[in-house]
């Protein structure tokens, strides 16, 4: 159930990555919701669950979005594995510490993407700031808006459901 | 049943290593070559070296101790030839040497008129205070007392006492108690060669202040003694300078090496007494 979960939830980001492709945010900023599904996994099942999500998620976004393969996946999997950690050993129940999570995450995240990318090619170790960080803080809102759906969805369905039975009780 | 979930720094290698050998596989180093047939290339190297090191290693380990277990005992075996062929190398150069002497003392003998005969060292002198030696020569082979002892280089002494039948003894020109005439070849200033106890071990005396003796000249027998054949080498002059009454004070360097004496030749020819009352003794000094 749990493979399953993690696996709709990482077709779920890649799709809608890939359809948001050309979606734009301010300086040119795109959210990374791969990443965003990786860190959502690996705060909700573990670090072993976020290490395998974050191989997976990472070589699908690498083999569709060109370039070399392997090295998203890299990341990705270091981020699954160190925030499943990270999260197994602090609280992140709150939406704060799941902000501050989604941003250290993703700031590591590129960050061990950009090392990668020069170590294999050779280049100098440039990062520029403000979009990576852009990029964070737009990761982070998206994860903690996730966190709150799926942790007030089964309230709501539950609401919802009972609010249903007491339509149904007054019309019969 | 291994439980991935409990092996997460394992399963964290595998999957680092996975996409390190992926991303690999599709880099190229610098030279152009696949950046993991590279790092194979470069690890394999990394072994092979490591290997080579190792079997270097045991090799140098076995040639040297293991396989050196019979060195000692060769060592042994070669350090007693070595002293052997030392001793047997000393041997050969010491009769070399002779066979030297040995014809320098042929070729004297066949250069002078004078009858001579060949004898060996066979002692030195007991006495400290007296330099004399004995030769393996005696009245059996015709030596008298008062016989002149000769070698290559230049006069060596008398035979003083009476000769055994087969030794004698031969006092030396450098004894504190021998002398002999002699004469500065180059000027023929003529005087009297004697031993002393000093360094140059022989003095000229008797000659005159007015006599030309320089440094280096040639002092040779004159032959008045009656004993040490005319023209035979002394010694050369080695200090000369005019002495406070009539006569020069002459140092002489003998021209034999009397450290190392082996074999001499006895000239045969009996003294001739220079006068009745002069003729020396038997066995007392000359001087």
């Amino acid at each position: 159930m749990k493979a399953i979960v993690v696996l709709g939830a990482l077709a779920a980001a890649i799709v809608l990555q890939a359809t948001l492709s050309g979606m734009s945010m301010a300086g040119g900023t795109r959210v990374n919701l791969v990443l965003v599904a990786v860190v959502y996994v690996a705060l909700a099942f573990g670090a072993v669950t976020g290490l395998l999500a974050g191989t997976a998620g990472g070589l699908a976004q690498d083999a569709l979005a060109g370039g070399i393969v392997g090295i998203g996946g890299l990341s990705k999997t270091l981020v699954g594995f160190v925030v499943g950690v990270l999260g197994a050993h602090f609280i992140v129940a709150q939406p704060v510490p799941r902000f501050v999570m989604f941003v250290g995450a993703s700031l590591a995240h590129e960050l061990c993407f950009q090392a990668v990318y020069a170590l294999v090619e050779s280049r100098p170790f440039t990062v520029q700031y403000s979009p990576v960080l852009l990029q964070a803080l737009v990761n982070a809102a998206v994860g903690v808006l996730a966190f709150q759906l799926v942790d007030g969805a089964p309230g709501l369905l539950q609401r919802r459901q009972s609010r249903g039975a007491m339509i149904t009780r007054r019309r019969y | 049943m291994l439980d991935i979930r409990r092996r997460t720094g394992i399963l964290l290698f595998v999957m680092m290593m996975g996409h390190i050998f992926l991303i690999s596989v599709q880099v190229q180093s610098k030279s152009g070559v696949p950046m993991l047939q590279a790092v194979t290339f470069g690890a394999f190297a990394q072994v092979q070296g490591g290997t080579s090191s190792v079997l270097h290693g045991g090799r140098s380990f076995w040639g040297n101790y293991i396989a050196l277990r019979g060195a000692r005992a060769e060592n042994e075996s070669l350090h007693k030839q070595v002293t052997e062929l030392e001793i047997r190398l000393q041997e050969q150069r010491a009769l070399a040497q002779r066979a030297t002497r040995l014809q320098e003392l042929l070729d004297l003998k066949a250069s002078t008129p004078l009858p001579t005969i060949a004898a060996d060292v066979i002692a030195g002198n007991p006495n400290p205070g007296m330099r004399t030696i004995t030769i393996g020569r005696g009245t059996a082979d015709g030596v008298e007392a008062n016989m002149a002892v000769i070698a290559a280089a230049g006069i060596i002494g008398r035979v003083v006492g009476t000769p055994a039948a087969h030794a004698a003894r031969v006092q030396l020109l450098i004894d504190r108690y021998a002398a002999a005439g002699a004469v500065v070849e180059r000027t023929r200033a003529g005087g009297m060669v004697a031993g002393i106890e000093q360094d140059p071990p022989l003095t000229m005396d008797l000659v005159s202040n007015q006599a030309d003796v320089k440094t280096g000249d040639l002092v040779v027998a004159s032959g008045v003694d009656g004993i040490y054949p005319k023209g035979f080498r002394i010694g050369y002059v080695e200090s000369s300078e005019k002495g406070p009454q009539l006569y020069r004070i002459i140092t002489v360097r003998p021209a034999i090496n009397f450290s190392s004496l082996d074999e001499v030749l006895v000239v045969l020819v009996p003294a001739r007494p220079v006068t009745p009352e002069a003729e020396p003794e038997a066995a007392g000094p000359t001087k």
